[in-house]
């Protein structure tokens, strides 16, 4: 490893023979900067839940422009949209169809006292086109009164109960006083809004939820002509509702709008943004403490190194030396860590926590330029070497 | 460099010195507590020669090595290391002069961390990293002359006193330095190996023209050195070949 490293940086690897003589030091950084890793591994991972589970919700629909109330910031918040403007969409020019889209939360509670909250999709069993490929084939299906297809990874089910499912073999259960059969199922997952998801042709969710109108759906999804141009259709659905205080937005785009909104705006957003932030300055102060006083500790024998002829480029070079080491022997612990805390995360809530590739590089560069940051703080200390004080 | 027959204290008339210092002086402090160390020395030193500085404590002879030394900054006053002018030269320079000179110090300040031969090797790195192998050796080959022959992947804190402080020797003789400065350096050494390190001095000056400065009251080495200057409250005062 001397050797390796002695090659590599062109001289003996003093920063890191320093490094492995004191081995509780090493070991304090080693764990400070895995503690940090692991702070913004495990944020960087809710957040991203919060965004997968966001992405799922769209990708259960298949629409190409939505038209929501100004306040609808996500698939369940916000006001309805009346659905006379439906029809009024529907008399724009590349507009092939539009569907009025209801969606709300209805708790499945149990005998036991569990309980599953069910974000309920509301859809036209005549439009199974306005669902994800996957599920179109359960549109028709849905026609029958009070049947259902239900989410068998939503949480606190128990999916081996779903298995069996069929229309000969419905499971039934009550919510909010409405006995539905659950005729087949799907894998979706909970998220943020809902333990998981359930699908119900609009007159079954009207009887589930009465006390909603069917004049009001909360969206209406719109697909436009295959021969139609997005842009100009859209920019007309949008000159269209201009004033009516609406949001005409395409499909991706208020996903898009649904996340950011979420991960910046809302209070669970901003914590875990929040989190990621003390995790790395958490992780600079360790690594800056740990540094500067392995800085102090070597100013007699740095001085004596300048008397020698030593420049201020090798002192750099050997605190930035340590920076960097410390940041990839922390970097390792820090990663297997935060995975198996990802493992146990998605178990126990069921949330889409995903440790990607994208995010481990992303993690490990941050970790080594906020280690360069705390070295290059901690070299300010070296000035204090000076070699008139050894005789 | 020089015909080694003459003597090396008899200064030769068209020969660049080691080191001239004229009109030095130094103070300590600021304002108030600023205090006078050194008061308007000259000294001339010639190259291969082994100059022992004496003094009672606190008469300014570690001051005098320490500006002659590049360790510290010249306020007042020339002093000419190796032909070149250290008051006012910039720090950059400074650094390249150090490379030249060698110093054992009374510590021996070595670094803990690394081997007796890495240590030593420290003193040849600051020449560049090339050849590893080479620099190996050489650092090994000055150890055994030391007697460390045996001791070269030893750390520091598993030799004895007398032991680190030949590895600090070792590390300053190891580059061929044009000038050593030693300050009390048989302080810390056992009189045999304090014999052992001054006569590799007297030897390096003889053959490489290696000029020593030497602050000691050892009164074997006043017997080996070319010429002894004794210093007093910041002046010199007595400047004689034994
Ligand atoms: N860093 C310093 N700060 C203040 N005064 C100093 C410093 N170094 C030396 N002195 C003073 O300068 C004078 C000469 O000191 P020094 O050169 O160390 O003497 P010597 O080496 O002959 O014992 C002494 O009076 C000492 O107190
Ligand atoms: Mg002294």
């Amino acid at each position: 490893m001397t050797a390796l490293l002695g090659a590599l940086i062109g001289r003996l690897p003093i920063g890191w023979l320093q490094l492995i003589h004191s081995r509780t030091r090493l070991a304090a950084a080693m764990a400070g900067v895995a503690f940090a890793n692991i702070l913004v591994l495990v944020q960087l991972g809710i957040m991203g839940s919060l965004n997968n589970s966001i992405l799922i919700s769209y990708g259960l629909l298949n629409a190409d422009i939505m038209i929501s109330a100004e306040n609808a910031n996500t698939l369940t918040e916000g006001d309805n949209v009346a659905r006379q403007r439906m029809f009024q969409a529907l008399g724009v020019p590349g507009v092939q169809s539009a569907m009025p889209f209801y969606v709300a939360t209805a708790d499945w509670e149990r005998a036991d006292g569990t309980s599953t909250a069910f974000v309920t999709f509301g859809i036209d069993p005549e439009k199974g086109d306005y669902l994800d490929a996957g599920l179109a084939p359960f549109a028709p299906r849905l026609r029958l009164r009070d049947s259902a297809v239900v989410d068998r990874l939503a949480r606190n089910m128990d999916a081996s109960a779903l298995e069996t499912l069929g229309p000969d073999d419905p499971l039934r259960f009550e919510v909010r006083g409405v006995t539905l059969s659950a005729i087949d199922s799907f894998a979706a997952g909970g998220g943020f809004a809902g333990d998981g998801y359930m699908l119900v042709s609009d007159q079954t969710f009207h009887r589930i939820f009465p006390n909603r109108s069917t004049g009001a759906p909360d969206h209406i999804l719109i697909k436009i002509a295959p021969d139609a141009d997005p842009g100009v259709v859209l920019a007309a659905l949008q000159a269209q509702f201009d004033g009516t205080g609406l949001r005409v937005r395409s499909f991706a785009d208020a996903a898009l709008e649904d996340q950011d909104y979420q991960t910046t705006e809302r209070p669970t957003g901003l914590i875990f943004g929040f989190g990621v932030v003390i995790g790395v300055l958490v992780g600079i102060v360790i690594v800056y403490q740990i540094l500067s006083t392995d800085v102090a500790d070597h100013l007699a024998e740095y001085a004596t190194f300048k008397a020698m002829g030593y420049g201020q480029s090798m002192f750099l070079g050997i605190v930035l030396e340590q920076a960097v080491i410390l940041g990839i022997l922390g970097f390792v612990p820090g990663i297997a860590v935060s995975w198996l805390l990802y493992e146990m995360l998605g178990a126990m809530t069921g949330l889409p926590v995903e440790l990607t590739f994208a995010t481990t590089a992303a993690v490990f560069v941050g970790t080594i330029i906020a280690c360069l940051v705390s070295g290059a703080i901690a070299t300010r200390r070296l000035a204090a070497a000076d070699p008139a004080d050894l005789f | 460099m020089n015909a080694p027959a003459r003597n090396p204290a008899l200064p030769a008339v068209a020969e660049v010195p080691a080191i001239r210092v004229a009109g030095l002086n130094h103070w300590f402090g600021e304002g108030e507590a600023r205090k006078q160390a050194l008061f308007d020395v000259d000294l001339t030193v010639r190259p291969g020669s082994l100059t022992v500085l004496m003094g009672p404590s606190g008469s300014g002879k570690t001051t005098v090595l320490t500006l002659m030394g590049c360790l510290r900054e010249v306020q007042d006053g020339s002093v000419e290391l190796l032909g070149h002018e250290l008051n006012g030269a910039r720090e950059a320079d400074l650094v390249l002069y150090r490379r030249r000179l060698g110093f054992i110090f009374q510590a021996h300040n070595l670094h803990g961390s690394l081997t007796a031969r890495q240590n030593v090797m420290m003193g040849l790195q600051v020449h560049g990293h090339r050849d590893e192998a080479t620099q190996r050796k050489a650092a090994a080959h000055i150890l055994g002359a030391l007697g460390l022959g045996d001791r070269l992947d030893y750390l520091p804190g598993n030799l004895s006193g007398g032991q680190k402080q030949r590895v600090a020797v070792a590390r300053a003789l190891v580059g061929n330095p044009a000038v050593v400065f030693a300050d009390e350096p048989t302080a810390a050494l056992d009189k045999e190996s304090g014999m052992t390190v001054v006569r590799m001095l007297k030897e390096l000056g003889r053959q490489r023209g290696t000029t020593t400065m030497m602050v000691t009251h050892d009164n074997r080495i006043l017997e080996l050195a070319d010429r002894i200057v004794t210093m007093e409250d910041g002046r010199t005062v007595k400047d004689t070949a034994p």
